[in-house]
């Protein structure tokens, strides 16, 4: 967009004066003064409140550092307690575990909530709104608010398996169940995803369906060979950002269960890999290893990313390349 | 069952110790005599003295919810004019604690938990009071035993008590006839009868309806080691003792008061249901039948659900002696707090005896014009006790709740508290988790007591090592 950008300038100015090269690279450079001012208050941002804190904390990880006293070097002692610590492994395992369920669980139902929306046309904007108002609700009392729709006894899920003669599992007090609880939990949210498979449905050209059907595709054959090609960027997208988030959360489950002590009954249950990093952090005051333990876990997103990234090039569909 | 473990009869408030017997009208002059003059005694060093203190003073972790927080800050303030304080309101937040800390822009006042206190004391992150204390005046022997406990590491006082948490046991006396368990002779001495009554006060055919009896686990597990002879912490706060015979055998004990209830993830499910501060509570609709809980509970119960058909007795242990497990927060002055002087006549004022009474006289005339009654107020001052439990609690009229006042000052000392130690949250985590892997049917109680006492004793033994 800048290239095309600069060239119409040039252009422009060239016809004007007559001389468009010297006045051009003139013209380049307040072009790229004028384009790092808009940019500075995100690259400053980035530096000061990002970056620099990550530079920061890879430096904490090879030290022993309380946040009380300054921080003592112990090189790579960190590192080597995450292989031994037990408790790392079970947060790691939580983690990876509701990731996997939730991820193609949340691409599922969003996308069915999606093709949902595509074919209401009249009410479209009431149900995206419907859609997207959870997206809203504050974290906590998302988790709070959980706390009684999964309770086994009176929640509004076992009253609703009950009424088809199931007998609902204990979604917050049995270990065996409290994810599986969670990812219920996080379908809730799920307003962002939706919202943008229904723009991506809406941006898939309407010949492309006509010609299918002149085809005799079935309406499988359209969605999986026409409809799904053309939104498998928007998937890929969804996919990437929803592993990441769901590698990191925390506030609810940090509400529902670790809030109280009372709650602790589903302590190693619910002990994602996040929440065990804040801890050590802030209630134990383990602040060099918690900062080794956010590099494994950017290292171990880096990682999947680029599988993803890589494996995209079988099945993610960039119309115009 | 001896006369001094049944519910206390309605006693006069000015007396503040349940005695073993009624005693006579003479006794009960002396003893108020005896009280008076022991008050009188400790009052000019409670008091203090007045201190220079001038300047902005910031506060944090402490809010002014009610009378009890504004009278007490509104004594500061008439004490010391010149001071601008600051308060940054709202229960403590470690990582604004921490963090201001790292800046080297602390607070003056830190108010936070007493069992977090040794964790700060011992990195040098908050101050030493001696010579705060010897400058205000202030003797802390008129601080409970097992507060001071909690604040003092090294020998050193770290921090002066504020509120002063115990447990005993509230009793659903409705539940108790109804399933043939005596009231007077319910107690928690004897474990394999505690373990009868808990099966028959339970109700669980169609499912669960009454809890017969809650263990408080895994938060009150202190409480059953202790109650069993045993400690989780030798007293210097620096060898865990988590597994020890008496931990185990309370652990499986108590462990073992969730089977009536099938388990428990049916208990929690359950549990979780309850209308815990409302007038539908647990005790007022029938769902528990007795458990032992934090002593302000019975506040929260004369407000909400006054005609529950309750009782509050002493939690014992196995000899059968009052037993309990103190609780609370405490103010503290960070290392390199600006204000150091107005810090001291802060902390020292919003924990004198004068600052309780008058929030005690606040609340009391509240109460009366609400047409409701003060129940007192729990410090850790044990001067301020006299005044607020001997002055200004006035029986209810409602015997119930007259002798849970009782019962709760009789238990006042005979409280024991966690050693300070510089691991406290971690020290705090291993037993936790112990206790839910028990609970979760994951380990059996050896071994996880054994795991935790491996954690436990790493986190101290690094702690103490820093």
């Amino acid at each position: 967009m800048g290239g095309v950008g600069r060239a119409t300038s040039i252009d422009a100015a060239g016809r004007r004066r007559g001389d468009g090269a010297p006045r051009g690279g003139g013209l380049r450079r307040a072009e790229a003064r004028a384009a790092w001012l808009f940019i500075a208050p995100w690259v400053i941002g980035f530096v000061v409140f990002t970056a620099g804190p990550m530079i920061a904390s890879l430096y904490l990880s090879f030290t022993e550092y309380d946040v009380l006293r300054p921080p003592k070097p112990v090189g790579l002692d960190n590192y080597a307690q995450l292989l031994q610590d037990p408790r790392l492994r079970v947060s790691l395992w939580n983690s990876f575990f509701y990731t996997a369920l939730f991820v193609p669980l949340a691409t599922l139902v969003a996308l069915c909530l999606a093709l949902l929306l595509d074919r209401v046309h009249r009410a479209a904007g009431f149900f995206r709104t419907v859609f997207y108002l959870p997206s809203l609700t504050p974290t906590v009392a998302v988790g709070a608010l959980f706390l009684w729709i999964l309770n086994p006894n009176v929640g509004l899920i076992n009253r609703g398996l009950a009424l088809v003669g199931i007998d609902g599992p204990a979604w917050t007090t049995d270990p065996t169940w409290i994810k599986p609880g969670l990812v219920l939990m996080s379908l809730w949210s799920l307003g962002g995803t939706v919202v943008i498979y229904y723009a991506a449905l809406r941006g898939v050209p309407v010949t492309l369906y006509e010609a299918a059907r002149i085809e005799g595709a079935s309406a499988w054959q359209e969605f999986r060979h026409v409809t799904l090609p053309l939104i498998s960027g928007a998937i890929f997208f969804t996919l990437i950002v929803n592993t990441i988030a769901a590698l990191q959360i925390f506030d609810e489950v940090y509400t529902m269960y670790f809030g109280q002590m009372e709650s602790g009954a589903a302590s190693n249950a619910a002990l994602f890999y996040v929440i065990y990093l804040f801890r050590q952090a802030f209630e134990f005051l383990h602040m060099g290893y918690a900062s080794a333990m956010a590099w494994l876990l950017f290292v171990l997103i880096m990682l999947l990313t680029a599988i993803q990234l890589r494996l995209s090039r079988r099945w993610v569909y960039y119309e115009g390349r | 069952m001896t006369a001094r473990h049944r519910t206390p009869k309605p006693q006069l408030p000015s007396r503040p110790a349940v005695p073993a017997a009624a005693p006579s009208r003479l006794r009960t002059v002396w003893r108020a005599v005896a009280l008076a003059l022991l008050a009188v005694a400790l009052l000019p060093a409670a008091h203090g003295q007045q201190l220079e203190a001038s300047g902005a003073l910031r506060v944090l972790g402490f809010g002014l919810p009610d009378e009890i927080a504004t009278e007490r800050v509104a004594l500061f303030e008439e004490s010391y004019p010149d001071v601008d304080l600051q308060l940054t309101e709202g229960s403590i937040d470690q990582q604004q604690l921490l963090t201001a800390i790292a800046s080297g822009n602390p607070p003056d006042v830190v108010y936070l938990n007493r069992a977090d206190l040794s964790t700060y004391a011992t990195r040098g992150a908050v101050q030493p009071l001696g010579q705060c204390l010897q400058d205000a005046g202030m003797d802390m022997g008129q601080f409970r035993e097992a507060a001071v406990q909690e604040v003092t590491v090294d020998g050193e006082v770290y921090g002066v008590p504020d509120f002063y948490t115990v447990i005993v046991l509230v009793l659903n006396t409705a539940a108790l006839e109804e399933a043939g368990v005596p009231v007077d002779e319910f107690s928690t001495s004897d474990w394999e009868q505690l373990a009868q009554w808990n099966q028959a006060l339970t109700r669980n055919e169609d499912g669960l309806t009454r809890i017969g009896f809650d263990p408080k686990l895994p938060e009150f597990f202190p409480l059953w080691v202790r109650a069993n002879g045993g400690q989780l912490l030798s007293d210097d706060g620096r060898t865990a003792l988590l597994d020890s015979p008496e931990a185990v055998e309370a652990l499986e004990f108590a462990a073992g008061l969730h089977e009536p209830a099938g388990g428990r993830a049916p208990f929690m499910a359950f549990r979780d249901t309850w209308d815990f501060f409302g007038a539908g509570n647990q005790m007022a609709s029938d769902q528990l039948a007795a458990f032992p809980i934090e002593q302000w509970y019975v506040n929260v119960l004369s407000d909400v659900s006054p005609d529950a058909p309750i009782a509050v007795k002493a939690f014992t242990d196995r000899q059968g002696d009052p037993l309990t497990y103190a609780t609370g927060s405490a103010w503290a002055i960070p290392t390199g707090a600006a204000n150091p002087e107005a810090a001291c006549a802060f902390v020292t004022t919003m924990s004198s005896p004068e600052a309780w009474e008058r929030a005690g006289r606040a609340r009391a005339q509240l109460r009366a014009e609400a047409g409701g009654t003060y129940t007192g107020t729990y410090t850790g001052n044990s001067v301020a006790d006299e005044v607020i439990f001997g002055e200004l609690v006035q029986p209810s009229g409602d015997a119930k709740f007259d002798d849970a006042v009782q019962v709760i000052l009789s238990v006042q000392d005979a409280a024991f508290s966690i050693p300070a130690n510089p691991a406290g949250a971690e020290f705090r985590q291993a037993w936790t988790d112990a206790v839910n892997r028990v609970l979760n049917g994951e380990q059996s109680a050896q071994e996880a007591l054994d795991q935790a006492q491996q954690e436990a004793q790493a986190a101290l033994d690094a702690a103490w090592e820093e």
